[in-house]
């Protein structure tokens, strides 16, 4: 589903950030990503998420090279790809309903397809009782299911969270952490950046370390 | 640490059943994709404009800057088809009094007039015979004993000739009065044309000057709505950000600036008539009295409905154009990073 091939990426400033990573996650897994701060877990993110473009080497998601999506395109691939964020990126000018049905919007939805699909998502994440609240009234916790919510409203079939659990404590983090699972478990492929390593341990799943913008391990126990 | 290995561990069990749902079923049909379009036009169309009332006194005050811009010109513009007005009216009055010589009998000077008559630069010719127009100076002047008492008539027959339209532009004018002059019975042709060439003149440079004003005032339409909408954007940063990410096309993420700009220039326009409006109706009553006093018929004419329209529709035109620059020059540096 998604395939590293020997990807560098420099930024501009010359700092290189990832060298050469090679990796290939298949339909439906769970991987987690791991590394100490700066070793370029956003940034591999960020080139899934054609948020960057990679300076050297491909990246394949659903079979489709990124290298070869113009700039035209970008949005339509962005919308098979669902992300969540530390920072939540919720907007506190409209309520937790209106967060969630933007990519619905955004992609054309008819408003009652939309409503519907919105309740369903605020409901798998528990937030159904909340949906005119302003999202400014939730706590950290929740605002982080909201921002779940969002970003699999639209079905995607990969999702990347960058650092989900970042500034939570470890019963909510847990509780989000059991959401991404049960996302799983229908089939979306799911890559969760953290360097949490109780977390890590719990979850048994496949792990990818990287440090210093190199892949130094690859599999479930660290 | 562990090293790098090249066979990935991996703890997952069967691969899951493929989903019926996902990217098939979150495709929606062609035809509601087209009424989600069009909503989605009409919702941000409201939207913006909701949104630019919420800001009441902001808004106000860039639509107040864009119809000043639009009225200044407009008022040129009725002013300068007013004063045609005028002129047409007075050239419409204008005569060319065409003095014979002397001792021209009555029957050429008869046969003169059908002669010219039938040019098409003439509207209409009469001839005024020297008794006649003893007799009308006799009754005009209450000197008839004066005039009885004179053994000669000392008057000259006259010609009074009206234009028509096509000889009442200064160049025909000036044709005709030439044809006039060079017919052997003719002794002096009276016209002034300078001032009807003079008008014509002003109205050529006003009209330059009217153009080149609106130009001018349509920029600063343009760089007012632009630099409002640039503030607009950089107001809703976050949520474009958010929107790009979650897949928002450029098109979705323009609209509703571009509305907005739509919306500045409409209402702009829409002030601007309702203050020109008012500024003639303020003024119609007393050039009505000025009129009457020289006993003209004429009355101070405003835009007319079309006129009105395409004031307005041209200052949305200019509204939009203006968002449409803002949008293309500060949106592409709006990227997610
Ligand atoms: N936009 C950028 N420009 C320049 N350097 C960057 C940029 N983003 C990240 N970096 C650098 O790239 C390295 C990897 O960053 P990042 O991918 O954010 O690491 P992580 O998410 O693992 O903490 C860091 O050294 C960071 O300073
Ligand atoms: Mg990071």
């Amino acid at each position: 589903m998604i395939r590293f091939d020997a990807v560098s990426k420099r930024y501009a400033s010359g700092h290189e950030a990832l060298t050469r990573v090679d990796f290939e996650v298949d339909r439906g897994e769970m991987v987690f990503l791991t590394g100490h701060s700066g070793a370029g877990k956003s940034t591999l993110m960020k080139l899934i998420m054609l948020m960057e473009r990679p300076t050297q080497g491909q990246v394949f998601v659903d079979g489709r090279n990124l290298n070869r999506l113009s700039s035209g395109q970008i949005p339509y691939y962005r919308r098979n790809v669902g992300v969540v964020f530390q920072n939540h990126q919720l907007l506190f000018d409209r309520s937790v309903f209106d967060n969630v049905a933007l990519p619905l919007q955004i992609a054309g939805n008819s408003p009652a397809e939309t409503g519907r699909r919105v309740r369903a998502a605020l409901d798998k994440v528990g937030l159904l009782d909340k949906e005119q609240h302003n999202p400014i009234m939730l706590s950290g916790g929740e605002q982080q299911r909201v921002g779940i919510a969002r970003a699999v409203v639209n079905k995607p079939s990969v999702l990347l969270a960058d650092e989900p659990t970042g500034n939570l404590d470890p019963e909510l983090s847990a509780e989000i952490m059991d959401l991404f699972r049960q996302f799983n478990e229908v089939g979306v492929t799911i890559m969760i950046a953290s360097h949490d390593v109780e977390l890590l341990k719990r979850m048994n799943k496949r792990v990818l370390g990287l440090s210093h913008g190199q892949i130094v391990h690859d599999g479930v126990v660290w | 640490m562990k090293p790098v290995r090249p066979n990935r561990n991996r703890n997952d069990q069967t691969p899951p059943p493929a989903r019926p749902q996902g990217a098939v079923q979150s495709k929606s049909r062609l035809g509601d994709r087209f009424d989600a379009w069009m909503g989605h036009h009409s919702t941000t169309a409201i939207d913006s404009l909701l949104r630019l009332l919420r800001t009441p006194l902001q808004s106000l005050m860039t639509w107040l800057v864009v119809a000043i811009a639009v009225a200044l010109p407009a008022v040129l513009y009725i002013a300068l088809a007013n004063i045609q007005n005028i002129g047409y009216s007075w050239q419409d009055s204008s005569q060319i009094s065409v003095f014979l010589n002397k001792k021209v009998p009555d029957n050429q000077a008869e046969a003169l007039r059908q002669r010219w008559a039938e040019r098409t630069d003439i509207a209409a010719i009469t001839y005024v015979s020297p008794a006649a127009a003893l007799e009308e100076f006799k009754t005009a002047s209450g000197l008839g004993q004066i005039v009885d008492s004179l053994d000669e008539n000392p008057l000259p027959g006259v010609l009074l000739v009206q234009p028509s339209l096509s000889g009442s532009t200064p160049a025909g004018l000036e044709a005709l009065e030439k044809v006039l002059r060079d017919e052997a019975l003719v002794a002096d042709v009276r016209i002034d044309m300078q001032w009807v060439k003079r008008l014509h003149q002003f109205m050529a440079v006003a009209q330059h000057v009217v153009t080149a004003l609106a130009a001018l005032l349509a920029l600063g339409v343009l760089l007012v709505v632009g630099n409002t909408i640039r503030l607009a954007i950089e107001n809703r940063r976050d949520e474009i950000l958010v929107v790009k990410l979650v897949g928002g096309t450029n098109a979705y993420v323009r609209r509703p600036f571009l509305y907005t700009g739509l919306w500045y220039g409409l209402g702009g326009g829409l002030i601007a008539l309702v203050l020109l409006t008012i500024g003639l109706y303020w003024l119609a009553g007393p050039v009505a009295q000025l009129a009457d006093l020289y006993q003209s018929s004429f009355r101070l004419q405003g835009l007319g409905f079309i006129h009105s329209l395409q004031l307005v529709l041209l200052a949305g035109v200019t509204g939009l154009l203006g968002a449409w620059i803002a949008v293309g020059r500060h949106l592409s540096q709006i990227e997610p990073q």
